[in-house]
Order: C-alpha cells, then structure tokens, then sequence
C-alpha cells in the first residue's frame, strides 16, 4: 500500500497500469487498494501544485502563529474546526513551541488576508493572539521547487 | 602544407569513433525529441555532497592532493567497501583515486600490458575496453556473450578465450549495455578457469550501487580472485556524480605502485573540489543511493512491462539503468532500426552494435529518464513497430 501512496503522492496523474507496473502488482489490487485508501481518508484528494506568481492572478498567502488558551479533551479540535472551515483556510497544523496553531491563510490581497485575520480568526473564541507573516516568494512546495534551474549544456554522450 | 594525418600514431588513425555518437549528431538537429541514449544518471547530484565540494572551495582547498588522494578520501573508501560489499583494502596502499573510473581502467590496462598480451573483453559492453587496450600496444579479444545466458560470461566462453599470451580479463559487471550480472556461482566457475594462470581480473564495478533484487557481487568476494583483481569503482553512477570526474582502483600493492607513476605523471591528482564532496558522499550518502536506485527501480519496471506488452522480447536487467530489448526481426538491422526510429519517430535509442559483437539484433535503451519520457517513448515505439508490420 505505502509503495502505491508514495508513487501518487509523487505525481498523481501515474495511471492504474503504470502503478502496477512500477510496482510489480496487479491492476486489481492497484485500483482496490487505491479506493480502499480513499474510503479510509488515507488518501484525501488530488491536487495541483500551480506558482500563481507565473499568472495573472493576483493571489497572497500568509503564515499566522496562532495562541490559544490552554485547552483540555477535544479543546484544540473544536477551535481548530472553527478555523479550518473557513474557505480561506489553506492548512492548519497543531504546533508544538511557541505557539499552538499554524494557519496558512490566501486571499487576493494583503487587505483581504489582514481583514479575515482581524475580522474572523482573531475574535474565535479562545484565540488569545496571533502573528501574521506574509509569504512574500514561495521557493519549494512538496518537494518541488519553484525556480527553474538552468540545464547544463554541452554534455557528453559518449557513454 | 603539412600532412597532418601521416604524422598520426598508426594505432590513434585506426580507432574507431563511437557508434553512440552519430545518434546524437542526428538527434542534435531535432526538436521535440526524446532521448532514452545517454547512458547518465538523470539526477543532479545530491545537494550536501555538492555542498561538501562547495563548501571545501571556501575554505579555499584549491591546491593539488597527494598523488594517491586524500587519506580521508582513501579511509572512507576503505570503510565503505567494507560496509556496502565486505571487501577489503588498505587506504594506504591498496586504494587510490583517479579521474573517473574511465582513468582507473587506461591505468589497469597501461600499467599491466606489453605489446601483444591479450585482454579478454566480454561483449556487448562498454566502448572503452578495446580502444584503451589497442593504445597499449595489447590485443583485445571480444568474447561475445549471449542472451540465453542473461550475458554472463559463461566458463567455457572464457576457456576458449584464453591462450598463453593472455594478461587481464575484463568483468564489464553490472553490464551497461546489457544489465546483465554475475552472481557468486558465476564468479566461482570463473575463478576455477583461471586458477593455475596468472591471468588477473580487471572488474568495472562502476554499477555496483544499482543492482535490483539481489546485492552485487563482486569478484573481491572470493579469495581466489581477490588476489588476482584490480577493482575499478567510482562515484559517477551510484551518487549522479559524473561531471565531477572521480573514481578509484583497489588492488594489490605491488601493482597499484607501478599505475600510480603513469598517474603521477599523466594527471597528479584528481580534483581537490570532487574529492571533498566525495568523502560526504561515501559518509552520508548511503541514504541518497537507496532512493535513487528505488527510482530507477520503479522505471526499469515500467519500461519492461511497456516493452514486452508490445511483444518485445527483453531479458530482465538485474543492474545498472539499461534494458537491452531484441528488436531484430523486423527484417532490419539494430543500426537500422535505431536510425530509422529516431527520424521518424524522434526517440534516440542505441544500436547494440555500438557495443561490439553480439550487440546485433539488440538496441539499448537508457531508462535514467523520466516516467513522461519513458511513456512517450513507448507510445511511439508502439506506432513505429505498427508501421514496420505493414510495410
């Protein structure tokens, strides 16, 4: 199961057969196990990793460090389910350090982050504090890298 | 006018460029084609061992290194033969670093060879052997290996090679072009032919890292060649390293005594940069070896489910990153076939030929390529073979 989860989350667009074919396993077994991972969240979905800055569209995202007051049993999830249900919500992890929640927030400007940071993240209950950090280049998303790296030229081929 | 060419040496004006070559003048002139040729790991090389190399330059080691290399760098060989293949060696006289392992080979063959010894080559295999061994005034002698036997070289193909003038054998293994291996009962029969002679082994391990489904073997693993083997290892295949040019030989001492004068001589010392980035390599790179050989792992697969689903016939590699499929009966020759392929379907694949005797009927194709590549190259092969069917 790891060997299928790895290929996909390398490039999702590999194929049942081309699975199976770096795998060594069957199509069946390729397509059942991937459902399977599906019907059990192990899987979440397919996406597209897009550098908006090569676009026209104008787009920002920010970091925010987010303090909440010290929760007990399930405290963390139900503020984190306040957060996370909001469309501009890209990611949001449970930190250990400093602070106790990391959102990463996009919106279309500055002032639109800085308004939803204000207007709805900042008076969720129990949310003592938070740090907004604006991401002003993004270099490496899940493992890819942004920049184009220049070929080498003039290789051998000789061997 | 000065009549350059009769100034040549004989030996120099009678060697033969590479078959590899004219593919890529041809694929030079293409666009949007696919090259699956190269025969080059397909990764940059792993950012701490270039850091390594970077970082030895700001602390300003430009100068040369001792002749034989740096200890530290002959110490982590050592260890890592040690750990990766249980083979042993002395750093401080059974080990040195060369150029690649292209320059551990000239300097076997150099070093060992006087005008009219013979060295066994096992073909289909890398170009160099021969011309090297020409250059040295020795007589190669190709000794064909075949595909029913996976391109082992089998005991009673190396007894028929061997006369009384013969000095080295080479072991081309893991096999580029071929991807052929020698396992241990091999190497054992291969051993029982040369007891008795003074024959030594010259071994081009070069693809030790990338063997799939069993370890590599080498003859250093069984005493009775340990003593009569050079072993040519380096860092260009197992770490993406080959820009920067490093390889080393292992051998006896009397030996590597006499091939460090002509290195001495003909180069002091490899690059002080690679040398450093090396010794990373060798400590930390373990990690980056397992990942890369995965990747081609995962290809070499694909491709050889691609190829026998269209109803090529090619025996499994076991090393290196090469398939070596039959596409002979197609009433066309590998040269052919390979040519014709390129130009009408823009996909740059290597005539077995270019590997010498036994390579007709074969190409070799180079899977270090992305997944992408490696699909489109199919599709195409697909839609040429259609077209040869109804021709």
């Amino acid at each position: 199961m790891n060997e299928i989860l790895k290929l996909l989350e390398e490039d999702s667009r590999y194929t049942v057969s081309q699975i199976a074919a770096m795998t060594g396993k069957d199509e069946q077994y390729v397509r059942d196990t991937v459902r399977r991972c599906e019907e059990e969240h192990i899987i979440n979905g397919y996406t597209t990793l897009v550098d908006w800055d090569r676009t026209s569209e104008e787009s920002v995202t920010a970091f925010i460090e987010v303090k909440i007051t010290p929760q007990r049993d399930d405290g963390y999830d139900r503020i984190a389910r306040r957060i996370y249900q909001y469309e501009e919500v890209e990611s949001l992890y449970l930190m250990s350090g400093s602070f106790d929640f990391s959102v990463i927030v996009t919106g279309k400007s500055l002032k639109e982050v800085s308004r939803f940071v204000s207007e709805k993240l900042a008076p969720i209950e129990g949310v003592t504090s938070t740090a907004t950090h604006f991401i002003m280049k993004r270099y490496k998303d899940k493992h890819r890298a942004f920049l184009v790296e220049p070929e080498q030229e003039e290789r051998s081929l000789f061997v | 006018m000065m009549d350059y060419d009769s100034l040549m040496s004989e030996n120099v004006r009678a060697l033969q460029p590479s078959g590899i070559r004219k593919f890529f003048d041809i694929l030079d002139t293409m666009k949007g084609a696919i090259s699956l040729g190269i025969g080059e790991p397909d990764f940059t090389t792993p950012w701490h061992i270039r850091e390594a190399g970077v970082y030895s330059l700001e602390q300003g080691f430009t100068k040369y290194t001792s002749n034989a290399g740096l200890t530290r760098l002959r110490s982590a060989i050592s260890q890592y033969l040690k750990r990766r293949f249980s083979i042993s060696y002395d750093p401080s006289n059974e080990i040195f670093v060369t150029v690649g392992g292209s320059e551990a080979i000239d300097l076997c063959v150099r070093a060992m060879i006087n005008p009219g010894d013979e060295v066994i080559i096992p073909v289909p295999s890398f170009v160099c052997y021969g011309p090297l061994v020409t250059m040295a005034h020795g007589v190669p002698v190709y000794v064909e290996t075949k595909a029913e036997n996976e391109f082992r070289l089998t005991p009673d193909e190396l007894r028929a090679a061997v006369t009384p003038r013969t000095k080295l054998l080479v072991l081309p293994y893991p096999n580029n072009p071929t991807g052929g291996i020698m396992e241990l009962e091999d190497l054992r029969a291969i051993a029982e032919v040369l007891r008795d002679t003074n024959i030594m082994v010259l071994s081009d391990e070069i693809y030790a890292e990338l063997t799939y489904g069993q370890h590599h073997v080498s003859p250093c693993n069984i005493p009775e060649l340990y003593e009569r083997t050079l072993l040519v290892n380096g860092f260009s295949k197992a770490y993406a390293m080959t820009g920067w040019r490093l390889g080393y030989v292992c051998g006896p001492a009397p030996i590597l005594k006499q091939m460090l004068k002509i290195h001495q001589y003909g180069i002091m010392s490899a690059p002080t940069t690679s040398q450093y980035a090396a010794v990373e390599a060798l400590n930390n790179g373990d990690g980056d070896i397992e990942l890369m050989r995965e990747s081609y792992d995962k290809r070499r697969k694909l491709l050889l489910t691609g190829l026998r689903r269209l109803g090529i016939e090619c025996f499994e590699p076991r090393g290196a990153f090469y398939m070596f499929p039959k596409i002979g009966g197609f009433g066309l020759s590998s040269d052919e076939f390979c040519t014709r392929f390129l130009r009408e379907e823009q996909v740059a694949i290597i005539p077995g030929t270019a590997f010498g005797a036994g390579g007709e009927g074969f190409s070799r194709i180079c899977y270090a390529s992305s997944v992408e590549n490696i699909e489109t190259a199919l599709s195409r092969l697909e839609a040429f073979l259609e077209r040869l069917k109804n021709q």
